[in-house]
């Protein structure tokens, strides 16, 4: 054959398609031998069962959250959700609106008011401290050696708080043993309370709050400084109070400032948990208080960010919650696939009957698209989380036919090429160069709706728009590097290139008077010739003749030249 | 199918031509009638039947089964919760679900586990899904944002590739009456409105587009240099394009509908995949009349939007003159 071009681009597109395959194939091979990842793509709850809950966030006030404060209350919910002992929880923001909970197996009634309470935040001065774990019974304080309160407690530090009833739960109360639990209990802000430091590995009793969490107006970690600028390579958390916080810590360290012991402290309690518990150094009278410590940049943002965040009021309603069975999960997910299968079993008879043996050539690139959808699906959860819900199984299902398009598009534009009684080779290459353009664009209103979609949508319609946007993003890929190198090989077959009666591209059905014409004698298409061959089949020219007004006739004759204008019309526009 | 690739061949070359464009005014009329109907029907209907998701409430699916018998189901309900009427049904084989009105949250794992005990299975067996109020608002006002930022989106997008705005805007007046429509088909069903469907109702307007840029695209084309020549005027060959891709559109919509139609006769009624059947529905509707929409009502549409065009109207003339010049 004269060109060998389209042959050499063929088989380097295939061998690029077969690079992309065989990387992703090896490396999901490496992740399942390396034990990071299965074969199988990670299901969503829906197939799998499990609890989902989708919870719109209700800040006190009627105030939107924003991003970040979403992102701290995702922070905290895991901090309560992994404390309650719930494991593999999974807590993610959707469209910057709601928080998706989504646990195995079915949630306590705890764990579920956990998830749902606001955290809460408050300053209270330390009054005692204690050993992490609880007093061994043989060394509890004898009744009589109890401390009693003598008079009223004069400030929050006062050791007349404690009274021996909080004293024995004091001494009783075991860390370890309490950690992740009474997160949600609700702790009198008037009232003394027992609290873990799992930080410092200690536990006190704390005086009342002095300041409530909502008088933080920032928080944040930078590096420290001396007090001649000079930075000493020490992370610390600045805080600053608002006014009425300004007049409260600045009460609170006047008294502390001087006091002795662990009584100089202040413990910032977040849930009922002490996060820190650091030690007043000075009167700070302009709200703007430094905490220093051992801290890392790391544990100084977190720190910042607790108390940034912390102390927002925000609470959760539960917008939906479905339990779903591992039995419905299973059945649904098998009905789906069953669906499918049977969906493309009839794409694929379809195709056949359409197309005879360009059918196969469809169903094999549907099936390439299919394997290259496992692969990503697959990578995606490994590297991505993603999860394949029902609504992503559907999307699938409905990419088949927008993935076979595709090639009905290509096939069709090659039939048109042939149908102007061009060679297949020429033809394919013609038809590609039409169609590429068609495809490209109907592929872009399909990845923009998908885009739209996952952006804006709530639910359980992400998981649809997300295979939606990657099919037809596979799809431009399949069509690129496997159909089109596949129909240039194929037209360079004789069975294709002569038309035959199966290829689906036979020349008499499509009205063009066959290349191949028997008895080995091969018409051969030229271009030059096509005026005078009038590039119709004849009966389509008879059928214009008849159609022409005897002035048009007239024009022809006087022109010699034959209904050609709405062959031209094709032609020009190729250019353009 | 040597008939339908024959077929295909004469509407090619123009031996063979359906008049699209030529008898708009009936198509128009009958998709003018086919849309008032739509909005008549759920108007009649009392509105759309709403599912849970929109109405809040909580639904149990209770699985593997063995005596189906929905008063089981009735009695676990108001054994926990006696002001209610627990809605029974057998979606499926094997399968009951309940419906309710709203309950909290505690109540409806109560009945979960009621239930299960009730018809003999595990726990595991048991889905429920407790919708609050405001969810069906909220996922309701989503797809709209949603709906609005794509057809914005993608007339911007059709207005640049095909460099003219009245593609845009006819694509568009389609969409519409698509949508309209399918929502019609879908209230006259009686299927509930879950967000299942309301994924597939966002799904038809990108297919419903898709089908619409194929067919442009070949329009365009056909009517890039319209001026310079004197065989067609411009309307003709607008209908000599939708002519020549109506194969493509047939083997397209077929294919597309084969694997949801699947999901809806097959998916549905023999396994019972109750999630799907809404989606698919909306989707198998949709397609049809997204596809019938293109090449009924898009294609027509742009040709009588340029029909008042100069170089349209000039073009016209001269091949009237051409023709009367017999």
């Amino acid at each position: 054959m004269s060109t060998t071009g389209p042959i050499k681009q063929a088989r380097k597109s295939l061998l690029w398609l077969g690079v992309i395959f065989l990387v992703s194939a090896l490396v999901l091979i490496g992740g399942v031998i390396g034990k990071q990842t299965t074969f199988a793509p990670k299901l969503a709850l829906d197939l799998e069962g499990g609890t989902q809950m989708i919870l719109a966030p209700r800040v006190a006030g009627g105030a939107a959250a924003t991003q970040e404060q979403l992102d701290q209350a995702v922070e905290i919910i895991r901090q309560r959700v992994d404390g309650s002992g719930v494991s593999e929880a999974e807590i993610t923001t959707q469209s910057g609106r709601n928080v998706v909970v989504s646990m195995p197996g079915v949630p306590d009634a705890r764990t579920r008011q956990l998830i749902q309470a606001s955290a809460n935040m408050e300053f209270r001065p330390v009054i005692i401290d204690g050993a992490y774990t609880a007093t061994p019974k043989d060394q509890l304080t004898p009744e009589a050696e109890i401390p009693k309160p003598t008079e009223a407690p004069k400030n929050a530090s006062d050791t007349n708080w404690i009274t021996p009833e909080l004293y024995k739960e004091f001494e009783a109360f075991d860390c370890p043993s309490e950690e992740g639990k009474g997160a949600d209990t609700v702790h009198d802000p008037a009232k003394p309370m027992v609290s873990c430091d799992p930080s410092m590995g200690a536990k006190y009793i704390l005086g009342p709050v002095e300041v409530p969490g909502a008088n933080i107006a920032d928080a944040s970690a930078t590096m420290g400084r001396s007090q001649q600028g000079a930075v000493t390579g020490q992370w610390v958390v600045n805080l600053v109070f608002n006014d009425e916080g300004k007049k409260q810590f600045a009460t609170v360290t006047q008294r502390l400032v001087g006091m002795p012991g662990v009584q100089n402290q202040f413990a910032i309690v977040l849930d009922g948990t002490v996060i820190s518990a650091p030690r007043t150094n000075s009167v700070i009278g302009d709200g703007r208080a430094e905490i220093s410590g051992n801290f890392t940049e790391e544990s100084a943002k977190a720190l910042a960010d607790q108390l940034k965040f912390g102390a927002l009021p925000i609470s959760f309603e539960i917008q939906s919650e479905q339990q779903i069975s591992a039995t419905l999960g299973a059945d649904q997910l098998k009905s789906g696939l069953i669906a499918g299968l049977i969906g493309l079993i009839l794409v694929g008879i379809y195709s056949i009957f359409q197309y005879r043996l360009l059918g196969i050539v469809t169903i094999v690139s549907l099936l390439a698209s299919g394997v290259l959808t496992y692969l990503a699906l697959v990578l995606l959860g490994w590297s991505m989380n993603y999860r394949l819900s029902l609504a992503g199984v559907a999307g699938l299902i409905v990419a088949i036919g927008l993935i076979a398009d595709s090639f009905i598009v290509y096939f069709e534009r090659i039939r048109d090429e042939l149908r102007d009684g061009r060679p297949l080779a020429s033809a394919v290459e013609m038809g590609w160069k039409r169609a590429k353009r068609t495809i490209l664009a109907a592929k872009a209103v399909n990845i923009l709706a998908a885009v739209v979609l996952y952006v804006v949508a709530v639910g359980n319609v992400r998981g649809f728009a997300f295979t939606l946007g990657l099919t037809a993003i596979i799809d431009i890929i399949i069509v690129y590097l496997f159909t089109h190198p596949i129909m240039q090989l194929l037209a360079k077959t004789k069975f294709f290139g002569e038309g035959h009666r199966f290829s689906g591209l036979d020349p008499s059905l499509l009205g063009v008077k066959p290349l191949y014409q028997g008895a080995g004698k091969v018409r051969s298409f030229s271009p030059e010739a096509d005026v005078a061959r009038g590039k119709k089949n004849a009966s389509a020219a008879k059928e214009a003749e008849r159609r022409q007004t005897i002035a048009e006739r007239r024009q022809s004759a006087a022109q010699g030249v034959d209904t050609k204008h709405d062959d031209s019309v094709d032609k020009d526009s190729s250019n353009g | 199918m040597a008939n339908l690739a024959t077929w295909g061949n004469e509407l090619y070359t123009g031996k063979r031509s359906y008049p699209f464009v030529g008898k708009r005014k009936m198509w128009f009329a009958i998709a003018g009638l086919l849309v008032i109907l739509s909005i008549l029907v759920p108007v009649v209907k009392g509105g759309f039947n709403l599912g849970i998701d929109f109405r809040g409430g909580s639904e149990f699916t209770v699985s593997n089964v063995e005596n189906t018998d929905i008063a089981l189901g009735q009695k676990a309900v108001v054994s926990i919760a006696a002001e209610h009427h627990p809605s029974v049904t057998n979606i499926a084989p094997k399968t009951i679900r309940v419906q309710t009105d709203k309950l909290s949250t505690d109540q409806t794992l109560q009945i979960a586990g009621a239930l299960a005990e009730a018809y003999g299975v595990t726990d595991a067996e048991v889905t429920s899904t407790f919708v609050g109020p405001t969810w069906g608002a909220d996922v309701s006002k989503q797809a709209l944002i949603g709906l609005i930022v794509f057809v914005v989106l993608v007339a911007l997008l059709m207005a640049l590739y095909f460099r003219t705005w009245k593609m845009s805007l006819a694509a568009i007046i389609g969409l519409l009456t698509v949508v309209v429509i399918t929502a019609g088909i879908y209230s006259l069903s009686g299927f509930e409105v879950t967000p299942s469907a309301i994924i597939g109702f966002l799904t038809i307007l990108s297919y419903s587009l898709y089908d619409t840029v194929v067919v442009f695209d070949k329009i365009r084309e056909n009517t890039a240099d319209f001026a310079e020549q004197r065989k067609r005027n411009f309307e003709e060959l607008v209908n000599l394009g939708i002519n020549q891709t109506l194969v493509r559109s047939i083997n397209t919509s077929v294919v597309a509908v084969l694997p949801v139609a699947s999901i809806l006769f097959i998916g549905s009624y023999l396994l019972g995949a109750g999630t799907l059947e809404d989606l698919s529905l909306a989707l198998f509707v949709g397609i049809i009349v997204g596809t019938l929409a293109t090449v009924f009502v898009q294609a027509p549409l742009y040709a009588w939007l340029r029909h008042n065009d100069a170089d349209v109207v000039a073009h016209n003339k001269k091949i009237e003159l051409a023709r009367q010049a017999a």
